[in-house]
């Protein structure tokens, strides 16, 4: 029905080789497969280099302020329910001065498809360390080294009860066009953390991954149902390892492939799906979690209509003969 | 022998600990007030502990009801009446009471440990107050309400909660009230327990036969016929509630879903309260996790084509200030109530001030206009909603709607208002006829940006915080184009009509105009009206619309030869008069007590400017 053409407007002026083109040409395509029109999508991103991108759609859409697109998209889904509402924030919109509506919008649950693209750098204010910034990291206003630790994005989904958690590499075309279609398909606040480079600020933050040949070597795409296995040739697999898991090459210590976890992705638990978002080898790509729950914007408008239901007055003049009248005469 | 005395209007003052049930007896005897056609004005002042201990100082809280023959404006400055259900309430209330006033107390609340509490120092509390005994109605009254409800089958506690209703039946007596009012006003409110709507009844009656067998001998007994009658249906409404009832009535008009984006603040949780109840009239209210995304949240739903609120008071407004500039630069409709509380920071929670004046004029970053109507009393809180309402729907534009303790806490009769005759509400939707030529920031003829709402096939568009180009409405920061819609929003602003001020009193030939906005109207006008009995030459001015200002503003302000600006701040509407009325030079009355000026304060600092 649609094309990537039709979701497409203007000219991106992000820095030549910034990741966002590449998750910008992603997200056109992946809407494109979707298939809701221009008209009934809005894109609402803060303030920020990834921010800017609602001006690079077709569609509805605001570029509004450092750190409320959540609770703006909030508004925008809950009062117009019918929209298909994207949130767009870097690591310093959604989880530093938007940190608050970030764990809010997962609480609720309310059915926001929230991208994170996380580069682990302040970049449009020209390269000071974000809350995704590891420990010890030296950037402009950390000259010595930060002496604080990152936030792990999925940690803090799941920290607020989110229900919908994956992750995409932004070079990797097919890869995040899979996760933003589960994020549309999931109903609920569906988290996206996106891992893009700066090639300014941090140029080389993600190199593990960044590449088809990393990729292959340091990632692990997970999909529900099926093994945890990654490698060139699925040489090797995720097991469980006491309260934890580990990546094991298959044949050494013992281990077969009969050891090797089958992804839950549906798990309403979310202990392995956290083991697994936060291994620094290999990188978890794809659903993490993705489990169904009651949306707060669908349970606003159930509840409107159980009460509509209920309650004897339903307009304005209605609602007057409900309270203590009396009646003054000649 | 009972003596009646004709009075013009009457203040009656219920107090006691904050679990008293003093609002509810209030409320009751201003509902049975109205019926015969007083006029009324309530207002409760409660303290900002929710449960202080009991009996303390610290935790006594009052409801004052005016009533009146002809108009009343305030809740009156001192009571004629004073309950005090125990002796913490005697000590901390009886400053409000007129010296020739009738006071009745709880005797079952003013035993050693009660007086102790309340910081007498001697058992003869009436002595160390300076309180004539001959005044005093004292009735062990805790015991009489056991007694009157022993056979009930109630428990101790729930008897305890019935004593408010004791002190309600012998005021009702004292000024020969209906009592069938008060009854089919219980029952009406506790409909789903009649046991407990009965044990209230009987214990009115009890306390009205009480007084009458009792009292006769001592007590006065008032009679406030109605002079003024508009005939109509009327209820009691709040401030907070008729700002509610507003919007709601603005969103039927306009046939806009309402949203509102509220966070708890006293003094304003109410109109988040009210507004909760109404989901079968489709009301969508989200209390968010915090100030900033309440605005921000509705900023989102006005986006999406909704009639977006979002309410607070002062420390709100200062967190909310951010969003409020996206909506004036995105030019989108959204109502930011301020129920006004005692500043700065978090102040006097639950007291009332009009501090806020200049931050809702000028507290945001940028060139940021924005329309501020303030409210003048509490039923007058419904039109000023539904014109804020209005006035941002069809000028696209962040509305500033303020209003403030004593306002948003105190009641009023509200005579029920009927749609049809409201004024339309008509957003400037985009013309079918520019689709294909249509950019987001073209304007109609007054200068207002159209509204194209999501889910419209053609319109799609992207607004921002950004400063963007006049024509195509694309980033820019072209020098130039940022001058031209810095002008545009201001001239967009300047061009709503508002109607013009109205000169209230000797408009012809007053010697001195007083002048005040918001919640002082009520007792500006009883002062003005004390001096024009005296028979000295005063008008008021007061106004609604404070950007932007009536037409004639400048007109009226150089119109007298005397001009007093009375406001609960230091001078917040004089500076801004000042500076939008060349050569207005004004005397000012600034008070910031954080409660209501006081009438006979006023009249006596007025005289002073009338001489001087």
């Amino acid at each position: 029905m649609y094309s990537a053409q039709d979701y497409k407007k203007g000219q991106p002026r992000w820095c030549p080789g910034c990741g966002d083109h590449f998750f910008l040409s992603s997200l056109h395509k992946a809407m494109a497969e979707i298939g809701v029109a221009p008209s009934q999508t809005a894109v609402i991103s803060g303030i920020g280099c990834s921010s800017r991108l609602p001006h690079y759609m077709a569609t509805y859409g605001m570029n509004t302020i450092h750190g409320r697109a959540a609770a703006i998209a909030t508004g925008c889904k809950v009062a117009n329910p019918d929209l298909a509402v994207w949130q767009v924030s870097g690591d310093g919109d959604g989880l530093a001065i938007g940190g608050n509506h970030f764990i809010h919008a997962n609480r609720r649950n309310i059915n926001l498809n929230m991208i994170l693209l996380n580069n682990r750098i302040y970049g449009l204010t020209k390269g000071q360390y974000s809350p995704t910034s590891p420990r010890g990291f030296v950037s402009k206003s950390s000259p010595y080294g930060t002496v604080e630790d990152p936030f792990r994005p999925a940690e803090l989904c799941f920290g607020a009860r989110g229900h919908f958690f994956a992750r995409a590499v932004a070079t990797d075309a097919p890869g995040t066009i899979e996760v933003l279609k589960a994020a549309y398909s999931h109903k609920g606040a569906s988290v996206c953390e996106i891992l893009q480079n700066c090639v300014i600020f941090n140029n080389g933050t993600h190199d593990a991954v960044y590449s088809k040949e990393g990729r292959t070597k340091n990632a692990i795409y997970l999909k529900h149902g099926e093994k945890m296995l990654f490698g060139e040739n699925n040489e090797y697999g995720i097991v469980q390892e006491g309260f934890g898991v580990k990546a094991v090459k298959l044949g050494e210590d013992g281990y077969t492939e009969a050891d090797v976890l089958v992804h839950d992705a549906k798990c309403e638990d979310n202990t392995l799906q956290l083991k697994l978002a936060e291994m620094e080898w290999p990188i978890a790509l794809g659903v993490i979690r993705d489990v169904e729950a009651p949306t707060y914007d669908d349970c606003v408008m159930a509840q409107i209509e159980e009460v509509k239901a209920k309650k004897k007055y339903h307009n304005f003049a209605e609602l007057l003969e409900t309270n203590d009248i009396w009646t003054v005469s000649e | 022998m009972v003596e009646i005395r004709e009075k013009e209007s009457v203040v009656v003052r219920f107090s006691g600990d904050s679990g008293d049930g003093m609002q509810l007896a209030g409320n009751i005897f201003s509902t049975v007030s109205a019926t015969v056609g007083n006029s009324i004005s309530t207002f409760p002042d409660y303290p900002a502990d929710i449960r202080a201990p009991q009996g303390s100082l610290t935790g006594v809280s009052g409801f004052q009801v005016h009533i009146g023959a002809g108009q009343v404006y305030t809740p009156g400055d001192l009571c004629d009446v004073l309950v005090a259900m125990n002796a913490a309430a005697l000590k901390t209330q009886y400053r409000y009471a007129k010296p020739d006033a009738a006071i009745i107390i709880d005797t079952d609340s003013f035993g050693p440990k009660d007086l102790e509490k309340a910081q007498f120092k001697t058992e003869d509390y009436l002595g160390e107050m300076g309180i004539d005994p001959d005044r005093v109605i004292a009735c062990p009254l805790t015991t009489m309400v056991k007694d009157c409800l022993k056979d009930s089958g109630m428990d101790a506690k729930s008897v305890s909660k019935c004593r408010n209703m004791f002190a309600l039946g012998l005021v009702c007596w004292l000024f020969d009230r209906d009592l069938n009012v008060a009854f089919n006003f219980l029952r009406e409110k506790f409909a789903k327990k009649p046991e407990v709507a009965e044990a209230n009844i009987k214990v009115i009656q009890a306390g009205y036969d009480y007084g009458h067998n009792t009292h006769s001998s001592v007590a006065n007994v008032y009679r406030i016929e109605t002079k003024h009658k508009v005939p109509g249906r009327y209820m009691d409404i709040t401030g907070n509630k008729a700002t509610a009832y507003g919007f709601i009535a603005a969103a039927e008009k306009a046939g806009l879903k309402l949203y509102l984006g509220s966070y708890p603040i006293t003094p304003a949780t109410d109109v988040l309260h009210e507004l909760s109840k109404h989901k079968s009239l489709g009301v969508i209210t989200v209390q968010c996790e915090d100030e900033i995304a309440g605005c921000a949240s509705a900023v989102g739903a006005s986006f999406a084509g909704a009639l977006a609120v979002t309410s607070t008071s002062g420390p709100g407004i200062c967190l909310k200030s951010e969003a409020m500039n996206l909506a004036v630069i995105m030019e989108l409709p959204l109502v930011v109530l301020d129920v006004q509380r005692g500043g700065p920071a978090t102040g006097l929670p639950t007291k009332s001030e009009q501090t806020d004046l200049l931050q809702a004029l000028f507290g945001r970053n940028g060139e940021s206009p924005m329309p501020v109507i303030a409210a003048s009393s509490p039923t007058d809180c419904f039109d000023a909603a539904y014109t804020a309402a209005k006035m941002a729907l069809e000028h696209m534009t962040p509305v500033i709607l303020m209003t403030d303790a004593f306002v948003a806490n105190g009641s009023g009769a509200f005579k029920l208002p009927n749609l049809a005759d409201y004024p339309a509400i008509q957003p400037p939707y985009v013309p079918e006829e520019l689709r294909g030529s249509w950019t987001p920031y073209m304007r109609n003829a007054e200068g207002v940006r159209y509204w194209a709402v999501p889910g419209r096939e053609g319109f799609e568009h992207i607004l921002g915080g950004l400063e963007k180009d006049d024509k195509t409405g694309a980033i820019s920061t072209n020098p130039e184009n940022h001058d031209l819609m810095t002008r545009k929003r201001q001239a967009k602003i300047d061009a709503i009509p508002v109607p013009d001020l109205e000169v209230l009193g000797d408009k012809d030939d007053a010697e001195l105009l007083i002048v005040g906005f918001g919640g002082t109207y009520g007792h500006l006008h009883a002062a003005m009206d004390e001096l024009r009995a005296q028979g000295k030459k005063v008008a008021l001015a007061h106004f609604r619309y404070i950007n932007p200002l009536p037409k004639n503003t400048a007109e009226v302000l150089k119109k007298y030869p005397k001009v007093v600006v009375a406001e609960q701040n230091m001078g917040q509407l004089a500076a801004w008069l000042r500076m939008k009325v060349d050569g207005f030079v004004p005397m000012q009355f600034n008070q910031v007590k954080g409660q209501p000026f006081v009438v006979n304060e006023l009249v006596e600092a007025f005289e002073c400017l009338v001489k001087s």
